[in-house]
């Protein structure tokens, strides 16, 4: 029968063991407790084998080549970002595309609604991209049809922009009900079949900055201007979704929504 | 490179690792990993000396605090397919450990992995934080019971007695 130490060995003794934070004169009372005690000895054997677990799971990363978008001399070449609230939220392109004032005038806005319609949109991107028969309701070759549905439906203009400049085709589009009212949902393709999809409804709010959202592998840029809510969707490539979102602006901006 | 950029860059794979581990997701994980440089770069006449590695995991942690609390009402999406296939049969065994971090709370899941992943100290960790030690062993302690609970619940059978 082994003895006792002294003082009772407590629980937070049991994990300084483990992290090799108990001062050294401690260290063989608790061996002789563990001795004495399997319960103990058991649970400090557990925490033991989760270590173990976490370095077999994640240590490879360590090893993994650091993507290119990590590297430091690129991060320095990198536009400023904004912090809104304590979110980084890029608006990259827009700070240096010339549209000085861009940011500024919507200040005061319902960042919660257009959080909620950024969701939305992400929700319809993420059912509607994967779809090959029937991602959309009327097909980009009727377009002019295709506005005019929309637009009747929407109560406000349609237009659907041209994205050709980025290597995007109209795929089509198709109605949704939204949080506010119907929403159009237009979705565009390129040769090598990446989508991006452009949600717009007509919203309370006059205008509003952009705001970056990810969600996995989708990632979204939503804005209002003149009472219109827009949410372009795509993958996780923030340059090309920023590229494809300053063509939609622009062109939103003409049309007047 | 300056010695700070240099220090800044050789702790580039072990942020990553923890933050692959905090948000469970790649692109997620290299997001933050990305704001944390990026924050740093810009903060370098701020930082005077000290200690860069707990600066930067200070830094890690505070935006995924604030990100999971501006996507605290939004879905998770899991990925359909583990980012990191190993070969061997440690493949569920680390599938079993992803699950059990992704149920504990925030501040259990960052103390859990600084300590036991990165090796930090009950101290630094404290710093990180923002928190007394004694907080940091109760978070500790109230993880490792709660991962030990899932994974025996979770797979009996496959629970390693050694």
């Amino acid at each position: 029968m082994m003895t006792e130490p002294t003082i009772p060995v407590t629980e937070d003794e049991l994990h300084a063991y483990v992290d090799n934070e108990l001062p050294a004169e401690r260290r063989s009372d608790v061996e002789r407790w563990l001795a004495a005690h399997p319960a103990d000895a058991e649970r400090v054997e557990s925490w033991r084998s989760m270590t173990a677990a976490l370095h077999a799971r994640y240590d490879a990363v360590i090893n993994e080549p650091v993507p290119r978008r990590l590297d430091l001399d690129r991060l320095d070449h990198r536009p400023r970002r904004w912090i809104i609230g304590a979110v980084a939220a890029s608006i990259v392109a827009f700070a240096v595309g010339g549209a000085v004032g861009w940011v500024a005038h919507g200040a005061a806005t319902s960042p919660a609604l257009l959080q909620n319609l950024a969701g939305e949109a992400l929700d319809a991107h993420r059912l509607y991209v994967v779809e090959v028969r029937h991602p959309v309701e009327v097909p980009g070759d009727e377009k002019a049809h295709l506005q005019q549905w929309l637009t009747k439906r929407c109560g406000r203009t349609v237009q659907a922009p041209e994205l050709e400049a980025t290597g995007l085709k109209l795929v089509g589009g198709r109605l949704l009900p939204g949080p506010t009212g119907p929403a159009s949902f237009l979705m565009y393709e390129s040769a090598s079949g990446e989508r991006f999809t452009v949600y717009a409804t007509k919203v309370g709010i006059e205008a509003a900055q952009m705001r970056y959202t990810a969600q996995g592998n989708t990632s979204a840029l939503s804005w209002a201007e003149r009472g219109v809510s827009y949410v372009v969707s795509g993958g996780s490539d923030r340059t090309r979704l920023t590229q494809v979102a300053r063509l939609v602006y622009d062109q939103s901006e003409r049309v007047g929504g | 490179m300056s010695a700070f950029r240099q220090s800044v860059e050789a702790m580039i794979p072990a942020l990553r690792r923890y933050a692959r581990a905090l948000a469970r997701d790649m692109d997620a994980a290299d997001d933050l990993v990305q704001d944390t440089l990026v924050r740093a770069l810009r903060s370098e006449r701020l930082f005077l000396g000290g200690d860069l590695r707990s600066w930067l995991y200070t830094i890690l942690t505070n935006l995924n605090k604030n990100r999971r609390r501006s996507l605290a009402r939004r879905p998770h999406f899991m990925p359909l397919q583990d980012d990191n296939p190993d070969a061997s049969g440690t493949e569920a065994e680390g599938r079993d450990i992803e699950r059990a971090l992704a149920t504990l709370v925030e501040e259990q899941r960052a103390v859990l992995l600084l300590v036991v992943l990165e090796g930090m100290s009950y101290r630094e960790v404290a710093d990180i934080q923002g928190v007394p030690i004694g907080t940091v062993m109760s978070r500790l302690a109230r993880a490792r019971a709660h991962v030990r609970a899932v994974l025996e619940g979770e797979r009996p059978a496959l629970r390693r007695v050694k």
